[in-house]
């Protein structure tokens, strides 16, 4: 339910945002633990390389920058000692940034005293946590209510306010238990009630959800993106597993030694990694997932409209080689698809109309569609998949071999393996407007053959 | 060639005391009226009623923290007492421990807290609580002679030196101990230090602040006879008096009196920390818990009301 956004920012609207659109800003953030840190950090700053300054103290983030629009899930991800929980944990000054700022909402986080950092951490920000950390000694309900507690609401208002976060999260009837007698992903759903009930604008998640089990993740995830989208909270999350960032990501941050090496969308990062590193990193991830319909599609060189007749059709098999084609009716919708079987039968009987041919079962996807629901259409059809907008207009078609291609994990770098280059995520207006182009001399060619 | 040498470090100690007792004299009255007025009031509270209503309370604390067997150990340790007559002499053995460890406890925490916040006094405070135990125990009573007079109260305060560091260190072990995440998660909401302290830290140390407390008692007992030496009454008297006649019977008797009393306080103080499934105390407060579910009006679960029902019926038996 996200991706049609992604798409749109992968589109260039950046620039047109307003600063008011930006939830989390970071700028130049470095930390370093050591005893010479602002030393370390300095020469850091100066260019020198995390090795360099080795000696001085260890550099655990080294001028970070980032700004997290407001309700976004922005995923940091990297490997275990990345600087990704180190970050996480500047966000909201649990640790002192050693260079750099960090802003939430318009108000600083470094360098202010402990009494107005509280402050913004109340107001402001809450933290999920990868061990849960709930309060072992205090029930569910309890535990729900302490940020509330902590920002001084009165203790029935509080009470209920907690009573309709836990029912969101589903754990209504367990309010009275302690969370030892709760399962981990129940113990994890108590952490994000927590987060939830403080009612801030920001939620920072550390590793939310890897100390659950795969199922459990799995299910934990699909409803955080539920309660994001329904309670329109900015959520910075941090993981080291890529399958979980490509599927949570808005935009992804990808760290490595301390840096972040790459900053995009799920599809940017795995059709084009800014370098070796990150593509190495996302090689194994379950492309499915991620690579939507829009982006894996061509543009509908096999189509024709169902006015060229049994003849156009024909032709234009013989230029595109392929069996199939789809074809279109007024206004560019898409009628069905046809086999060169049927036309090449029409044309010998010399049969005037394609409309007769055209087999109306093809299957119509929208862009957004994810590719795991894919395979399965392609197995029970040998037609093409249409993919369409929602008046029907085909945008594009995705033949068999770029969807096995693109299933199989190809990496764009090993083009010795390549068969198929995995196209840049497309604008779907874009191929719609160049379609229309190519139609329209198409059109004026057949006129021309006519005569 | 070293022979010759004379490190004068006793002189420079003597010198040490000397002045303070010179320049500190209205300090240590102060503390010497101080301890002794809290003493009497405990021991009167514990020798005045009868040895039978003393057992029925003693016993039922026993009941409530560890379960029916540990009452009726309780109550057959201490008729044993009243039996070889050393109830009198126990109950003042009792007091001084009572109090020797609650004034080692007011020093302990407090400074075992601080410990646990700051590495640097947690570094000096270390070494001076390793020469504080390790010292031998006598050599404490030959200054809080000179420093308090003969009594009670030169012993409970030698009692104190030697028995107050594995207080400090179990209390600074608890609080470090302290899952980080839990306490980032206070942190990460907003909370002050304070309410850190209270809300999360000290709950979650608990049980091993409560070893503190309980080794505290064990070596403070372990200090009485020793105490009696200079003054202070109770089963280390007679100890030490059976000692000089060589009276083997006598010294049993009173020794094993020292037992009773050892075991019965470990095994409640012990039971404080981890209260067990099956003892009365732990039972009444989950059906409280589950009556709060029923009726899903949840009761105050704060650090107070948890050490309101710990330390009442101890504090009720003092």
């Amino acid at each position: 339910m996200t991706e049609p956004q992604v798409i749109a920012r992968a589109g260039g609207a950046d620039e047109t945002r307003g600063a008011d659109d930006i939830a989390v800003r970071v700028e130049h953030l470095t930390k370093v633990f050591g005893r010479r840190a602002l030393e370390a950090a300095d020469r850091l700053a100066a260019g020198a390389s995390r090795e360099d300054v080795a000696k001085l103290g260890t550099a655990a983030v080294i001028d970070a920058s980032f700004e997290v629009r407001r309700g976004e899930i922005f995923v940091v991800m990297g490997l275990s000692g990345s600087g990704k929980s180190t970050l996480i944990r500047m966000l909201n000054g649990l640790l002192d940034a050693t260079h750099g700022t960090v802003e939430i909402d318009g108000e600083r986080v470094t360098g202010v005293d402990a009494k107005r950092l509280r402050a913004v951490r109340r107001s402001q920000v809450s933290m999920v946590f990868q061990h849960f950390a709930l309060l072992p000694h205090r029930t569910v309900l309890d535990n729900v209510a302490y940020g509330l507690e902590i920002q001084g609401v009165d203790r029935e208002r509080r009470l209920e306010l907690a009573r309709d976060v836990v029912r969101r999260v589903g754990l209504s009837g367990w309010e009275e238990r302690l969370p030892s007698e709760l399962s981990g992903g129940m113990q994890q759903r108590v952490g994000i009630a927590r987060a939830l009930c403080a009612d801030t604008p920001v939620l920072l998640m550390d590793e939310a959800f890897s100390a659950l089990d795969p199922l459990i993740r799995r299910e934990m995830q699909e409803q955080l993106v539920e309660l994001q989208a329904e309670l329109g909270k900015t959520i910075v999350f941090i993981t080291h597993d890529l399958n979980e960032a490509m599927f949570l990501g808005d935009r992804i941050a990808v760290m490595r030694d301390g840096r972040i090496v790459q900053i995009g969308s799920p599809e940017e990062i795995l059709t084009d990694p800014a370098n070796d590193y990150v593509a190495q990193f996302v090689q194994d991830v379950d492309r499915t997932r991620v690579l939507t319909a829009a982006s894996v599609m061509e543009p509908p060189a096999a189509s024709v409209p169902v006015t060229v007749g049994p003849r156009g059709a024909l032709r234009a098999m013989r230029d595109v080689q392929s069996s199939t084609l789809l074809v279109t009716g007024p206004g560019r919708t898409v009628l069905g698809a046809v086999r060169d079987r049927d036309v090449l039968r029409a044309v010998q009987r010399g049969h005037r109309e394609l409309r007769p041919l055209v087999d109306a079962d093809v299957h119509r996807v929208s862009p957004d569609t994810s590719l795991a629901e894919l395979p399965e259409l392609a197995v029970t059809s040998g037609l093409p998949i249409a993919v369409v907008d929602g008046g029907d207009r085909l945008l594009g078609v995705i033949p068999r071999v770029m969807l096995l291609a693109a299933l199989g994990n190809v990496p764009t770098e090993t083009s010795e393996m390549a068969i198929v280059d995995l196209p840049p995520a497309l604008d779907p207006a874009l191929v719609a407007q160049t379609l229309d182009d190519a139609t329209a001399r198409f059109d004026s060619q057949e006129v021309s053959d006519a005569r | 060639m070293l022979d010759d040498i004379r490190l004068p470090l006793g002189d420079w100690v003597e010198t040490g005391v000397d002045w303070i007792t010179d320049n500190l004299a209205v300090l240590f009255d102060v503390i010497r009226t101080v301890v002794a007025g809290v003493f009497d009031v405990v021991e009167m509270v514990f020798t005045e009623p009868p040895a039978i209503v003393m057992i029925v309370v003693l016993a039922l604390i026993a009941f409530l923290v560890r379960g029916w067997r540990m009452g009726v150990g309780t109550v057959v340790g201490l008729v044993v007492i009243v039996l070889v007559d050393q109830w009198d002499n126990a109950m003042a053995t009792l007091a001084l421990t009572v109090v020797a460890a609650l004034l080692a406890l007011l020093l302990a925490i407090p400074l075992g807290i601080w410990a646990a916040r700051s590495d640097t006094v947690s570094a000096i405070v270390r070494p001076v609580l390793d020469f504080l135990q390790t010292m031998p125990a006598f050599v404490y009573l030959i200054p809080a002679i000179i420093l308090f007079g003969i009594g009670v109260v030169p012993g409970i305060i030698a009692t104190i030196a030697f028995a107050m560091a594995p207080g400090v260190r179990l209390t600074e072990l608890g609080i470090r101990g302290v899952n980080r995440e839990i306490v980032e998660a206070g942190a990460a909401f907003g909370a002050s230090p304070g309410r850190i302290l209270r809300q999360i830290q000290l709950p979650l140390a608990l049980p091993t602040i409560m070893t503190g407390v309980n080794q505290i008692i064990m070596l403070s007992l372990s200090m009485v006879v020793i105490a009696a030496m200079v003054g202070a009454g109770g089963l280390g008297q007679d100890i030490v008096q059976a000692l000089q006649r060589i009276d083997v019977g006598l010294g049993f008797e009173a020794g094993l009196s020292v037992v009773i009393l050892a075991i019965v306080l470990d095994r409640v103080t012990n039971a404080l920390g981890s209260l067990q499934a099956h003892s009365p105390v732990a039972k009444l407060r989950s059906r409280r818990r589950i009556a709060a579910r029923a009726s899903s009006a949840a009761s105050p679960h704060d650090v107070a009301a948890v050490a309101a029902v710990e330390t009442a019926p101890a504090g009720s038996g003092r």
